[in-house]
């Protein structure tokens, strides 16, 4: 983890409520992808974690949703102002595991994490496939990013409008080595059911204190006893989640 | 050169600043981003007989100038602290550690204290009668005279290491609590703990936090906690550890001002994890500006 003052240098609307934020600094703190940052932002207390869509040597690239005050207020920053942000926080996923052909499994702002993961393994040899959950057409974002990279990309819509029609559970492949998700948690307990016997990694979301390990805010109970969404998180292996609890 | 030792119940600390407990863990996440022996001790996450996992999540709002914590006292149980958490402390902090300890009777605070009392990392036990989220514990011993006063006795009576008596600022008037701590002989205060407080998510239409309630701390707090360490200092003749939106030097000269010998950082640790080695750093040049040359000779000085 470290601390500093990161530059935007890109900043625009992906969605109506979604952007993208390229963040210039010390980037050598990232070591996996599925980590994130926090951002301080004036005005407001605690900072804002958000997960790390993709990262080389000198930018960070984040993509958020505005949900309350705070996302709010950063929307409204132009390129050229600075941000405070710790950043490298957190277990992320691991591209070892991957397997020859891993499936990625992104639902709507879940998905930027699953973005450098693919870069990595793509550039490791594996065959990719991506599926990207949406409610409907104009809340797709990334798709065409992810073609571009080389994977093989299926998008899901609750109403149709787009690809298959339903969640990303009606889209999975008869065959993959191992699963790679991150959404919202009733879309994970669908797919941890949907794909028993494989292996895979969770990235799961918590209101979070400090956001490296200090204040316990964000403990959850796996099969393992308890865990911090922040440290020891926000990836785990999706076994070892308390699925009954 | 500034003077930056302060005394509580004879441990001599290199300076007064001490990260809160719960804001801290046992130290060794900070220990990984600084060498946590420059700070005059720590308070380590508040500890109980049995280990709890604590509420459920979500446990964390944010306020104006503050946050909510309803995180229900996690911790591993103080066998593991000191069979574990202990010896792993030893390897990165050299100094006395502040032993922040919580219950649900006066039986299990005692022999909490008991168990920790063969310790030597152990300098201070505090002992925390004031978390505001546990049920049926804690906080209810921390708002009567009777139960501080209970508490109190039981501790002294099981261990030789001075013991400070954390008050909950959840009261009318937090004097007859100080003054009921001090005549069952404790040997310093500790205040003040967090704010019963409340946010309500606008969407959901219901409380952020699981548990309803939780409690606030962060700088909002800083002129509540000012107001009750000066008044505890006038009441008692105890030293008082000062707590409560601590996040800078200037703070921390104000809460000696107010009457504390040491001063402990909470919620400003989680927001910046160097916090309290920035503290150190402007402190020196504080003083300087408002002509002070030893702490020690500011201790209740606005009194």
């Amino acid at each position: 983890m470290k601390q500093g003052i990161y530059t935007i240098v890109g900043h625009e609307p992906l969605t109506k409520d979604v952007y993208r934020m390229v963040l210039s600094g010390d980037t050598s703190a990232m070591t996996m992808p599925g980590q994130f940052i926090e951002i301080g932002l004036p005005g407001f207390f605690l900072r804002r974690p958000i997960s790390v869509c993709d990262y080389d040597e000198s930018t960070i690239t984040i993509i958020y949703k505005v949900v309350g005050q705070g996302t709010d207020v950063m929307s409204k920053m132009q390129k050229g102002e600075t941000l405070d942000a710790l950043v490298g926080l957190g277990h992320g996923f691991e591209v070892e595991r991957s397997g020859d052909d891993p499936l990625l499994v992104g639902g709507g702002v879940g998905v930027p994490p699953l973005y450098h993961l693919a870069k990595r393994l793509l550039a490791a040899g594996r065959e990719v496939t991506v599926i990207l959950g949406f409610n409907r057409a104009a809340e797709i974002f990334y798709a065409d990013e992810f073609e571009r990279l080389g994977a093989r990309v299926v998008v899901t819509t609750v109403d149709g409008s787009v690809g298959v029609k339903g969640f990303v559970t009606d889209a999975l492949p008869e065959k993959f080595s191992h699963v790679y998700s991150c959404g919202p948690m009733p879309m994970l307990r669908a797919l941890y059911g949907a794909t028993q016997g494989v292996g895979g990694e969770f990235s799961l979301e918590e209101r979070m204190g400090c956001g490296f390990g200090a204040c316990m805010g964000c403990s959850i109970m796996t099969k393992n006893g308890s865990r911090r969404v922040c440290k020891d998180g926000p990836v785990f292996d999706k076994e070892v989640l308390a699925w009954q609890i | 050169m500034a003077d930056l030792k302060v005394t509580l119940s004879g441990l001599e600390l290199d300076n007064p600043i001490i990260p809160a407990s719960g804001t801290f863990g046992y130290g060794y996440e900070f220990a990984e981003l600084y060498d946590i022996n420059i700070l005059g001790s720590f308070s380590f996450k508040g500890t109980t007989l049995e280990p709890r996992f604590g509420n459920p999540t979500p446990r964390i709002a944010e306020t104006p100038s503050g946050m909510i914590n309803a995180v229900g006292m996690q911790n591993p149980g103080i066998d593991r602290v000191i069979s574990e958490e202990l010896p792993r402390l030893k390897k990165c902090f050299h100094k006395k550690v502040v032993a922040n300890i919580g219950g649900f009777s006066v039986e299990e605070y005692a022999e909490c204290c008991a168990r920790i009392d063969r310790e030597e990392q152990v300098g201070i036990i505090e002992v925390n009668v004031s978390c505001p989220n546990v049920h049926n514990g804690c906080m209810s011993f921390g708002t009567d005279p009777l139960g501080i006063s209970a508490v109190t006795k039981a501790v002294k009576a099981v261990t030789k290491k001075p013991v400070y008596v954390k008050l909950s600022p959840n009261v009318t008037d937090i004097v007859p609590l100080a003054a009921a701590a001090a005549e069952a002989g404790a040997d310093g205060i500790s205040l003040i703990n967090t704010l019963l407080g409340m946010r309500i998510d606008l969407r959901t239409k219901k409380p952020v936090i699981a548990n309803r309630m939780g409690g606030f701390s962060g700088s909002a707090i800083l002129p509540v906690a000012l107001r009750m360490v000066y008044q505890v200092y006038e009441a008692v003749k105890l030293p008082i550890i000062g707590m409560g939106g601590v996040t800078s030097a200037r703070d921390v000269i104000e809460m000696m001002l107010a009457g504390a010998t040491a001063v402990e950082v909470g919620a400003a640790n989680l927001i910046d994890p160097w916090a309290c080695p920035k503290i150190l750093a402007e402190l020196p040049a504080v003083m300087e500006q408002y002509g002070i040359t030893s702490l020690r000779d500011i201790i209740g000085g606005a009194h």
